[in-house]
């Protein structure tokens, strides 16, 4: 890492010192038995039960933990910050050798900001709508006792909006969060965390809503940031190869207890507890770095990959084919007259083998998902075919085309979204089954526990309704439904996206089996290549609506031929780890 | 903000041509002939209503009385009333009467309802938030002229504190009752739904951050909290200037008020078409107007509007 | 500095730590339970409301007005009209007459009996013509998009632009008998656009679901989706804004009808003897406690429960 970013301090007085200099002994932050519970209707809930921890001075930790584990939780507890009925029940968290729990409001109040900082995690929903970025920067200046005129906090605004990476800060700091995309309003939330000068700064998932390249530039530039200002920084995130990359002492938690905790490199080499040593099989970002290590050792990772097969053969025929496939989009602007035409897909070609995994990777914008919409004929394209089996879908008569519908079928990625809440499991099940009149009221109902056979729920499931079902679950559903009318291809729009790690690696192996089972057809949809390694044969990787890269998995990890695949590869977090296989 | 107020414009055209033409409608197709049934017992001679009829021009078609009364509205040349007013004669002597009770109404509303919801949101379970809530349903189910009459005959007969009428020339003080009881339902829908956003964002992720920042806890209500909290409540404000009109109707009988509303209530009383088309669309176009206004104002509190 | 940073020695209390397996146990990820019984989001609201007290109260307040608009006579052997007597005229309450005599000699307690089905039958039937024709409109509105929405749309805001006591007293001073079916038709004819514009939008929220996406990919006909899928998802907000219009629709039709021209005279209601009741505000105010009293306890009922049912169902209520 190469770039230096010129540091100015707002206050003369509190000038940052070095952290080499710091006095190493007594850690900065020390949290001990930490308990916090939230009062519910049905009783109180241990959200964190007996959390230790520390951080040094300019040190960097990371909490990880899938959703519901407390690790944020344990980081707003630090700030007294937790959300509803959340109260500290025990514990102690100190911090500077000052005891945190049972400050006062004032007391608080004086040491966020200034001691304390945050980057929260949603870029999208924590800037304030209604003001200009520049007023919300300067709120937090005034708030932590910035001495200086009007015109002298505009600069120290613009300063700072620079410094966290805003190219023509003065202006952007005029403009409303609306006007930007996601990684530049986080670029003004690390500003803000930063603007005081805090020891440490929180960094609650402060880029897991964000593109993976984006991502990577952020970290990399808060890291930089940081480390010149001598800031510690506590990491909180899902991704143990992300927090790996980015912190030298790893606290691994599960159902609010710390399951393992050490020196990063030492937990993820030689991970003790069963919880820690399952996390480490199924990150994606770690996987497929284990497949790359595999491979550069010569190693056959036949075992490692869920069985994909490394060649497509040639004889295999190609179920769909895009050809110059093309969709624009009329756009009306806000002033009359004001259209413009978005080409959302640009001419792209590609060819999914029977019984293969084509992936389509992409950040977002790259026009993937209208593709797969395209290919799942709820999109017209404007231009260019889509052949199925070697038939063009826009010359078949209705008819065809809805028998076509049963042999192509989609798994969306919002597991909340994508099953009906009114309709029980059945239902859902069975709707496809009915709508195309296939068999009786019985053998249907036959057909449903065969289905949820197939995705490994108990076929009690079918009585229940999607709001009593974990994320995974619903998943499991919406392909038992994807699954019911026996089709040949499925579309998986960034199917597993959504889910906790441990929950994606099973679905990823559910579906690499029925795969194997069924001769299923996957298209995959997704923004994050390091999944794409675990279960695709060929891929695609798209950028502003065309198709840069086409080539076998092994080839596009192995040898990128684009810059921009190269990037993508770079971003994927625990890129740059030593792993053992 | 130039392109969001003209867009803004453009669309209140055709809603003010089809709420006019609606009305004008409905009085329109009332049965029975207006002209006959004035000059008592007797009846007019059959050259003067002729003569009547032309003036108001009742012997033509329907839209072309349409298009008469339309140009009427923007000459300000409203017609006369049967017995020989000017329309626009009434309309200026009953419109500031409406829109000072009107006005007084919305600010004992919004400040009241703006202030105890706040209040109770940031209490929320607390015991004057769930006293404030029951309150405010009671009130809600209060018909505004029960509302009057209860006040007229508690603070108004037996307390003798106030007016129980506010007659011809009504000042500060005679308004006052009938201001609070125009005021009542919409002060408690105010008052709810600022409590429920308020409930909403002292949840949302932005307060959190601003409290991380190290804003004092009066700094983070009064800029995150509340301000955000508004701006539902405008879009409240302008659909209540709707009832505050239609309230003043209830509210102007029962206090004997001449305004736009008592007027109207006469009108009906007496079956002047003219007059009641008029004061309709009077209430209509201020009802318009005020709408305009509110969501000028909408796009001042929300900047992400006048991008929409 | 990354390159390095795994070289150095861990620093007091931070080596390597594992939990006891025992201390904290990894079970099945993602079991399902199976044991309770399955929850339908109704089924869950309905338990939510019945925690509720506030449920209670108000179910039982409808429920009273309910039957006595039904049944009124069972309730008095008095009759509303026939057994008034202008001697007995402003009788205060004795064994008799429980409430008392209002100006005519008729039996308050008997006449705000009778005065209640007016009021339920105008606020049920407004209602019932309000969603049909509302969700109808709002829900081709939200679904079909394009030029349909925008016509409908624009024809709402028209009718939206005349506030609907207006419009109602503007017609109804031209309507020749106002039955309550003949009220109830006037209030629904520019009461409507409101629960249009809440279909509208719920519709639009809803049918952008994953799972509306997945029936298209079905094969299934768009108004089979609207009808199967959307509108039973669209179904809450139109409930909740219903119940409360109940309410308001019998109080626009009292203060119709105490202004002179909602119901005709000759049908008992609330609003009519309230009306009577007020040329002796300053001598008998009491008169008019009862039928007001009744009003506010009958509207009171079903905003009271508009209030329950929107947090039972509120998605963003429910998830806390």
């Amino acid at each position: 890492m190469t770039t230096t970013i010129s540091l100015t301090d707002g206050s003369t007085e509190d000038a940052p010192v070095p952290a080499e200099k710091r006095e190493d002994g007594s850690p900065l932050l020390e949290i001990r038995d930490l308990q916090i519970s939230f009062t519910t209707a049905t009783g109180t809930v241990d959200a964190v039960r007996g959390v230790d921890l520390s951080v040094y001075p300019g040190q960097s930790v990371a909490i990880v933990g899938e959703s519901g584990s407390g690790k944020s939780t344990t980081a707003h507890a630090i700030i007294d910050l937790l959300p509803g009925t959340g109260k500290v029940t025990g514990g102690s968290i100190t911090f500077g050798g000052r005891e945190l729990v049972g400050l006062n409001r004032k007391e608080t109040e004086d040491l966020r900001g200034s001691e304390i900082g945050l980057v929260p995690q949603d870029p999208m929903s924590n800037l304030n709508p209604v003001w200009r970025i520049g007023t919300q920067i300067d709120e937090a200046l005034v708030a932590n006792g910035f001495q200086g005129s009007k015109a002298e906090r505009t600069a120290r605004v613009a300063e700072l909006l620079g410094e966290a990476g805003l190219p023509d800060a003065t202006r952007r700091a005029r403009q409303y969060p609306h006007e930007f995309s996601g990684g530049i309003r986080q670029r003004a939330l690390i500003a803000i965390g930063l603007a005081s000068r805090p020891k440490l700064l929180i960094a609650d998932e402060p880029t897991s809503a964000l593109d993976v390249t984006v991502q990577k530039k952020i970290l990399d530039h808060l890291e930089v940031l940081t480390a010149e200002l001598g800031t510690a920084v506590l990491f909180i995130t899902h991704d143990l190869g992300l927090a790996a990359e980015r912190a030298e002492h790893l606290i691994v938690m599960y159902k609010g207890k710390i399951v393992e905790s050490g020196p990063a490199a030492q937990i993820l080499q030689d991970p003790q507890h069963e919880y820690t040593k399952r996390l480490v099989a199924s990150a994606p970002s770690l996987a497929s770095r284990r497949i790359q290590s595999a491979h550069e050792r010569g190693t056959e990772a036949a075992d490692l990959l869920a069985g994909h097969a490394d060649e497509v053969e040639a004889t295999v025929s190609d179920v769909v084919v895009a050809k110059d496939l093309t969709k624009v989009f009329h756009i009306r602007g806000s002033r009359p007259g004001a259209h413009s035409d978005f080409t959302a897909v640009d001419g792209i070609d590609f060819a999914l083998p029977k019984g293969h995994t084509l992936a389509l990777v992409g950040e977002s914008g790259s026009g993937k998902s209208t593709a797969a919409n395209m290919v799942l004929g709820l999109l017209e394209p404007t231009s260019g075919t889509v052949l199925f089996d070697g038939k063009d879908v826009a010359k078949m008569s209705r008819k065809e085309q809805f028998a076509l519908r049963r042999r192509v079928q989609p798994v969306f990625q919002n597991p909340y979204g994508s099953l009906d809440p009114t309709y029980s499991v059945f239902r859902s099940i069975e709707e496809p089954l009915a709508l195309h009149r296939v068999g009786d009221r019985k053998s249907r109902e036959a057909r449903v526990r065969d289905l949820l056979d197939m995705v490994s729920l108990p076929q009690a499931t079918m009585r229940r309704f999607p709001n009593e079902l974990s994320g995974g679950q619903r998943q499991r559903i919406a392909i038992a439904r994807a699954l019911a009318l026996e089709p040949e291809v499925l579309v998986l729009d960034e199917a597993v996206s959504a889910l906790d790690v441990l929950v994606q690696a099973q679905i990823l192996t559910l579906l690499n089996d029925l795969q194997a089972e069924l001769g299923l057809s996957y298209l995959f949809i997704t923004h994050d290549l390091a999944v794409v390694r675990q279960i695709a044969d060929l891929v695609a990787v798209m950028k502003d609506g065309s198709i840069v890269e086409h080539a076998t998995t092994d080839e596009v990890f192995d040898n990128p031929q684009q810059q921009y695949t190269q990037d993508l590869l770079a971003a994927i977090p625990g890129a740059s780890l030593e792993i053992g296989g | 903000m130039l392109w969001y107020l003209g867009r803004r414009l453009l669309q209140v055209i055709p809603v003010f041509l089809g709420a006019t033409l609606l009305l004008y409608a409905l009085v329109f197709l009332r049965p029975g002939d207006p002209v006959a049934g004035l000059g008592g017992e007797r009846g007019l001679p059959e050259a003067v209503q002729q003569q009547i009829r032309a003036q108001f021009h009742l012997d033509q078609p329907f839209f072309v009385q349409y298009l008469y009364y339309l140009k009427g509205i923007f000459t300000f040349d409203l017609g006369d009333t049967f017995t020989g007013r000017p329309v626009a004669e009434v309309v200026v002597e009953a419109l500031p009467i409406t829109f000072q009770l009107a006005l007084m109404a919305l600010a004992i509303e919004t400040i009241f309802g703006i202030g105890f919801g706040l209040f109770a949101g940031m209490r929320k379970g607390k015991f004057f938030d769930s006293s404030v809530l029951v309150l405010s349903l009671l009130l809600i189910a209060l018909p505004t002229f029960v509302t009057g009459l209860v006040l007229q005959i508690v603070v108004g007969v037996r307390l003798d504190w106030l007016p129980v009428t506010a007659g011809r020339d009504p000042d500060f003080i005679s308004l006052l009752m009938p201001a609070v009881v125009l005021a009542t339902t919409s002060f408690a829908q105010i008052l709810r739904l600022t409590r429920t956003s308020v409930i909403e964002n002292v949840t949302a992720d932005f307060v959190r951050t601003a409290r991380a920042k190290g804003l004092s806890r009066d700094k983070v209500t009064s800029r995150h909290v509340l301000r955000n909290s508004l701006i539902p409540v405008v879009t409240f404000i302008g659909v209540d200037l709707g009832n505050l009109m239609t309230g003043s109707i209830v509210v102007e009988g029962i206090f004997n008020i001449r305004g736009v509303g008592g007027t109207l209530f006469e009108a009906i009383q007496r079956g002047e078409s003219v007059t009641i088309v008029t004061m309709s669309t009077v209430i209509v176009l201020v009802y318009i107007v005020a709408n305009l206004l509110v969501d000028l104002l909408y796009a001042v509190l929300d900047p992400r509007i006048r991008y929409a | 500095m990354p390159e390095n940073r795994y070289d150095k020695a861990p620093r007091p209390g931070q080596g390597h730590f594992v939990a006891a397996p025992e201390d904290v146990t990894v079970g099945v990820v993602d079991a399902v339970s199976v044991d309770e019984a399955p929850t339908s989001m109704w089924r869950e609201a309905w338990r939510d409301m019945s925690h509720r007290p506030l449920f209670w109260i108000s179910a039982f307040m409808i429920l009273v007005v309910v039957v006595i608009s039904i049944v009124p006579g069972a309730f008095t052997s008095l009759l509303p009209r026939s057994g008034c007597e202008l001697g007995s005229s402003l009788l205060p309450p004795s064994s008799e007459h429980i409430f008392g005599t209002d100006r005519n000699g008729c039996d308050i307690y008997a006449r705000t009996l009778f005065g209640a089905r007016a009021s339920v039958l105008v606020g049920v039937l407004t209602t019932s013509f309000v969603v049909v024709l509302g969700t109808t409109i709002g829900a081709i509105a939200g679904y079909y998009g394009g030029w349909t929405d925008t016509i409908l749309s624009r024809i709402t805001d028209v009718f939206f632009a005349v506030p609907f006591v207006l419009a109602a007293i503007v017609i109804l001073s031209i309507v020749p008998t106002r039955t309550s079916l003949a009220v109830a038709l006037v209030l629904a004819s520019f009461g409507w656009t409101t629960i249009a514009r809440i279909t509208r939008g719920a519709v639009l929220s809803v049918k952008n679901n994953e799972f509306v996406t997945a029936s298209k990919a079905l094969g299934m006909s768009r108004a089979a989706i609207l009808w199967r899928h959307v509108l039973p998802n669209s179904a809450a907000p139109i409930i909740v804004y219903s119940t409360v219009a109940l309410g308001t629709f019998i109080v626009a039709e009292a203060t119709l009808t105490f202004l002179g021209i909602g119901l005709d005279p000759s049908t008992v209601s609330w609003g009519g003897d309230l009306s009577t009741g007020r040329s002796s505000i300053r001598t008998n105010p009491d008169i008019m406690f009862y039928p007001a009293a009744a009003l506010a306890f009958t509207v009171l009922g079903f905003i009271m429960m508009g209030d329950v049912v929107r947090d039972a169902l509120d998605p963003k209520a429910r998830k806390r």
